[in-house]
């Protein structure tokens, strides 16, 4: 068994794929119309096409917002991208707009942050020395 | 209040989050969990260390913040000054003739 879909609730679905793609640096991989406004959105890592593609799903369940809003409070991502250098990433992403709930935080052999994806959730971004 | 924050101090985690608070100011509970769990080997639960930010609130010592959609926690020492005041305070016995 592999994990090959992984998903974040979007308050907007074209925002979030502007966001995704524009300032995090992912690709589109499928775009599928579901009818209404809903789409099939995924995008995936550019140095891993085939790899776990990431879902934008549409957050317009009841259960959605009261959760994102309640995890984001207490500053809780919705889920965590690896990158080679942390700090490296946090002054690209912060030169480029992006806000952060947590600055680069160095613990033991694992340095985090977490961002605003502007789309309702936090993201985590982790490496490991 | 002086006794809320004696109180406050007297718990080793609640000294901690106010250690992890001196380091870095405005972290949101997510952050403290994480810095207690990976510095300190502190695996509580969310709502044990609320539960503690809130007694250390109650106190004075930290101070939560809400911006936008986040809450952030800032250390306030002001409480700490007072106590150190009451003892250290010049019109003490000595200056008395």
């Amino acid at each position: 068994m592999r994990i090959y879909v992984t998903s974040v609730f979007v308050d907007d679905q074209a925002k979030a794929l502007s966001f995704y793609t524009d300032k995090l640096g992912f690709v589109k991989k499928h775009d599928v119309p579901l009818g209404g406004e809903a789409r099939w959105l995924t995008v995936v890592s550019p140095e891993d096409p085939d790899g776990t593609e990431l879902l934008l799903e549409p957050s317009g369940h009841p259960a959605v917002q009261p959760y994102k809003t309640a995890l984001v409070q207490d500053g809780i991502p919705a889920t965590s991208f690896a990158v080679d250098d942390v700090r490296a990433e946090f002054e690209r992403l912060r030169g480029l707009g992006v806000t952060f709930t947590q600055e680069p935080l160095e613990m033991g052999t694992v340095t985090t942050a977490v961002l605003d994806d502007t789309c309702g959730n936090l993201i985590q971004i982790v490496h490991t020395a | 209040m002086a006794e809320d924050v004696f109180k406050a101090l007297a718990d080793p985690t609640r000294r901690r989050i106010l250690d992890e608070l001196a380091e870095r100011n405005g972290q949101t509970l997510f952050e403290i969990c994480a810095r207690l769990v990976t510095k300190h080997g502190l695996g509580l639960s969310r709502q044990a260390i609320s539960q503690h930010l809130a007694v250390l609130e109650s106190a004075g010592l930290v101070r939560t913040r809400r911006q936008g959609r986040y809450k952030f926690h800032d250390l306030d020492t002001a409480p700490l000054e007072h106590v150190m005041t009451r003892w250290l305070s010049t019109d003490t016995p000595e200056s008395t003739p």
